[in-house]
């Protein structure tokens, strides 16, 4: 029985893996059937060199960057709130965002950007995509350091007071230093939810605020390209790399 | 001079339950003061309300006569040891003892903190983290650290009981120590007995958010001014309403000598515990006793018929409490 | 203490409020306006949305969403479970083997679509390794059906369903199965009568957690389904682009989260431990 569920898994993790594993592998074919016809990088030349794609890829990180920073700075305040006293309100708000289907997020915030704008005479830009990011990072910003809290013991901060702390002090020399890992593995998370986000970002982006997934996707429509392969064997190893870190921080 | 801490006719209560209920104490400055009780009955809170960590609903809290119930627990000169100590876990030992002393100079910060590490007994380990030391290493870290800043009143929230026995007993001497050495005033709580008998000046027993009596060791054990206490501070044999402490009970064969209460009984049980022997016995009615002797006294069997005798002045009576 | 408390909640309040609240306020009044000649958004109050819902042709739609959420749920919980338990066994490798399962998933879900784009394509890998190896003669057109959007599902959400029972088989007192196998059950009628019903926590978690996103399936369905297998969250993406339709759209996402939301409401009614 032992060998045979060995084997079983087996089987799974290479179906999880195979497709990706192929998927780079092909990414440096030199020819663009699925022939193989030697190693090339010519196709991560391509990628490097399309300016569309480097300037979506701009803007996904500046977009990642500042999702991130607003949504865990948010999150870790809000989060140390609920810890202390719950508010069963937040907690709503927060289950629904978890369970809200990214096309649901995505329309329910490009109507209410539209019905703003008659107002102010804005329109759809960077700051309407940051902020539609930092909606759908902010629950799982909560959730990662809520799990950090409840590790910590209560008794901690009320000792700090008791030998002479504020509660500002207390918080900030004893309950931050204890949270750094899970503030730092919640805004990788956050920055990997935002990086890789392709349906909400389509529907509130500006015309000059296009990221790397709405390219990729727009070429994955257009047909598979062999250029799609490299930029998403690039994508791909890059979040890997960002999630690996932040889950041992977790685990620290 | 008055009392270091006063407490009068404090209350509080969490949503419908009433945890402390119109509690008066004062505390004997430079005393060492137990709160005893059965887990429950308010003394860890009423501890809390001294420290600042809950605020009365009614009453008032005075510190050397002056009312506190209403500053913030780092208003308050007063200091507490937790159960699970509370240390910090990412500052070392020295840094947990030194950090309710930011607010002083350099060279006055090092002194105190030596002096707290030697009081306790921790040289050596002054750069160690919490996980690198021992259980009871911890607590000593947790005494110094509240020491240091030289409160007026030290609250201790059960601080042996997360110690196993042999170091429970070693540790309620050192605690003894220290309070004789410092002259602080100490406010204990815990559920055992013993410790509180073997520790305190002054003992109050509570129960249900009351104290139900405050006096010294001796007092609370020969003269328990009701059923709850005497049965808390230890076992009892109730004979017609009255009690009778294991200790107090003699066991003999034969008559009872004149001018004693009596009573016979066959022996159930005889449990040889070294120096003493534990002796239990069924009374005519059916009523179970337990004596306590010294095993020099004599032996007896399961099956003797023996006589029970106990002196009129060693009966506890409490004729107004219902039996 | 309330201060600092309250100074901590509002940013996050606010944003959940601004960003979450609100929308969802303006979805809902939206969706009694009617749309105009040319897809704006006019005044004269109506319940036609809601009626058109109750058109066979999105019920359809609607049935064709719960079916292959429900069909992906099952299909990961038998793959699932297998390999939840084989890790649970595993002994000191069962971090490494957690990472393997968590690590696909949060490389890029768009990638990983893509990926299956790549394989089950008229000209994909595994029609040239079949014909290849001469067991078909011409492609098998994979790409565009629902199985494809089935794959691409399972493959999606399948990590949802292995953790959590792993969680669950990991707490399992390996003596149960001892004392089963000693009054005679075989090492198959031990798993049926006994693990699984006392990993059966682990599965009610893991089953929610793949059918309630599955039901809002919309980049998988798009990429691998084409426009042969629509879904729900395809509906509501095409009324508020191409079909410019944005009252009706808003009907039907509120419709999905009704589902949605009805599920989460039991889910947390039973389990006494929310997740905040």
């Amino acid at each position: 029985m032992r060998r045979m569920l060995a084997l079983y898994a087996a089987g799974v993790y290479l179906f999880l893996h195979l497709p990706l594993a192929i998927l780079a592998l092909f990414s440096f074919n030199a020819s663009r059937f699925t022939v193989w016809e030697g190693f090339s990088l010519r196709w991560y030349r391509a990628a490097l060199s399309d300016r569309q794609l480097i300037e979506a890829a701009a803007n996904s990180l500046v977009i990642g960057l500042a999702a991130t920073a607003i949504a865990t700075a948010a999150g870790t305040l809000g989060a140390y709130a609920l810890w202390k006293r719950r508010s069963r309100w937040m907690a709503a708000a927060l289950h629904v965002s978890l369970v809200t289907p990214e096309i649901v997020t995505g329309i329910s915030l490009l109507a209410f950007y539209q019905w703003v704008f008659r107002f102010g005479g804005l329109r759809l830009g960077m700051h309407t995509v940051i902020g539609a990011h930092v909606a759908f990072c902010l629950v799982f910003v909560v959730l990662v350091v809520m799990a950090r809290l409840r590790t910590l013991d209560p008794a901690l901060e009320e000792a700090a007071m008791d030998l002479g702390a504020s509660e500002w002090r207390a918080f900030r020399e004893v309950t931050l230093p204890w949270l750094w890992p899970g503030i730092t593995a919640a805004a990788l998370l956050a920055f990997t939810l935002s990086f890789d986000d392709y349906v909400v970002t389509s529907l509130v982006a500006g015309v000059d605020s296009e990221t790397l997934p709405m390219v990729i996707y727009a070429m994955a429509k257009r047909g598979v390209s062999p250029v799609v392969n490299a930029v998403s064997t690039l994508i791909a190893t890059g979040l890997g790399v960002l999630i690996l870190v932040s889950e041992r921080l977790r685990s620290a | 001079m008055g009392p270091v801490l006063e407490l009068r006719q404090v209350s509080k209560a969490f949503g419908a339950s009433r945890v402390v209920e119109e509690v008066s104490l004062e505390i004997p400055r430079g005393s060492f003061f137990s709160l005893l009780g059965p887990s429950g009955c308010g003394k860890t809170t009423t501890l809390r309300l001294v420290a600042g960590f809950e605020r009365p609903d009614e009453g008032e809290i005075r510190l050397n006569g002056a009312p506190i119930g209403h500053l913030k627990p780092y208003e308050r000169n007063v200091s507490t040891v937790f159960q699970n100590y509370a240390l910090f876990p990412h500052l070392t030992v020295r840094g947990n003892i030194e950090f309710g002393l930011k607010r002083r100079p350099a060279g006055e910060r090092a002194r105190r903190v030596r002096k707290a590490i030697e009081m306790v007994r921790l040289e050596g380990k002054e750069d160690r983290k919490p996980s690198e030391i021992s259980g009871g290493e911890r607590q000593r870290v947790a005494l110094a650290r509240s020491l240091v800043v030289e409160p007026e009143v030290l609250l201790l929230d059960e601080p042996l009981a997360a110690l196993d026995p042999a170091l429970r007993k070693q540790m309620r001497a050192e605690l003894k120590d220290l309070q004789r050495r410092t002259g602080i005033s100490f406010l204990f709580v815990t559920h055992d007995q013993e410790e509180a008998l073997a520790l305190s000046d002054t003992i109050a027993v509570m129960r249900n958010g009351r104290i139900e009596q405050t006096g010294t060791p001796e007092e609370i054990y020969l003269r328990p001014r009701t059923r709850f206490v005497a049965n808390f501070m230890g076992a009892m044999n109730w004979i017609d309403g009255a009690g009778v402490r294991p200790e107090a009970m003699r066991v003999m064969r034969g008559p009872a000598p004149s001018g004693v209460r009596w009573a016979q009984a066959e022996v159930t049980a005889a449990a040889f515990l070294g120096n003493l022997i534990h002796l239990e016995a069924r009374l005519p009615d059916g009523a179970c006793v337990t004596a306590e002797m010294s095993r020099l006294d004599g032996s007896f069997a399961p099956g003797e018929r023996v006589t029970l005798w106990w002196r009129q002045q060693d009966e506890l009576k409490f004729p107004d409490e219902p039996a | 203490m309330r201060t600092i408390r309250t100074i901590f909640l509002a940013p996050s309040a606010l944003a959940m409020l601004l960003l979450v609240a609100a929308p969802m306020g303006i979805v809902l009044i939206y969706s009694f306006l009617s749309r105009g000649v040319y897809g704006g958004i006019e005044w004269p109050l109506t319940l036609e949305n809601w009626r058109r819902l109750a058109d066979p042709l999105y019920l359809h739609i609607l049935a064709r969403t719960i079916a292959l959420a429900a069909a992906a749920t099952a299909l990961c919980l038998v793959l699932g479970f297998p390999l939840a338990l084989f890790i649970s066994r595993a002994g000191p490798r069962k971090n490494l083997y957690l990472y393997l399962v968590i690590l696909p998933f949060w490389t890029s879900f768009l990638v990983r679509t893509y990926a299956w784009m790549f394989l089950l394509r008229e000209t994909g890998v595994i029609n040239v390794v079949l014909m290849g190896l001469g067991l078909i003669r011409e492609p098998l057109g994979m790409l565009y059906t629902p199985g494809a959007v089935l794959v691409g599902l399972v493959y999606g959400h399948l990590p949802f369903m292995v953790l959590p029972l792993y969680a669950a088989l990991e707490r399992l007192d390996r003596s149960l199965l001892e004392a089963a196998a000693d009054l005679g059950a075989r090492p198959w009628q031990a798993a049926l009568r006994v693990l699984v019903p006392l990993a059966a926590p682990g599965i009610r978690a893991g089953s929610v957690l793949v059918f309630i996103p599955c039901l809002g399936a919309y980049l998988t369905p798009d990429l691998l389904g084409g426009s042969k297998t629509v879904m729900a969250g395809n509906l509501i993406q095409n009324q508020f682009t191409q079909a410019r339709d944005w009252p009706f759209g808003s009907a039907a996402a509120l419709a999905l989260m009704a589902i949605i939301l009805t599920l989460l409401v039991a889910w947390v009614r039973r389990e006494k431990e929310p997740l905040l």
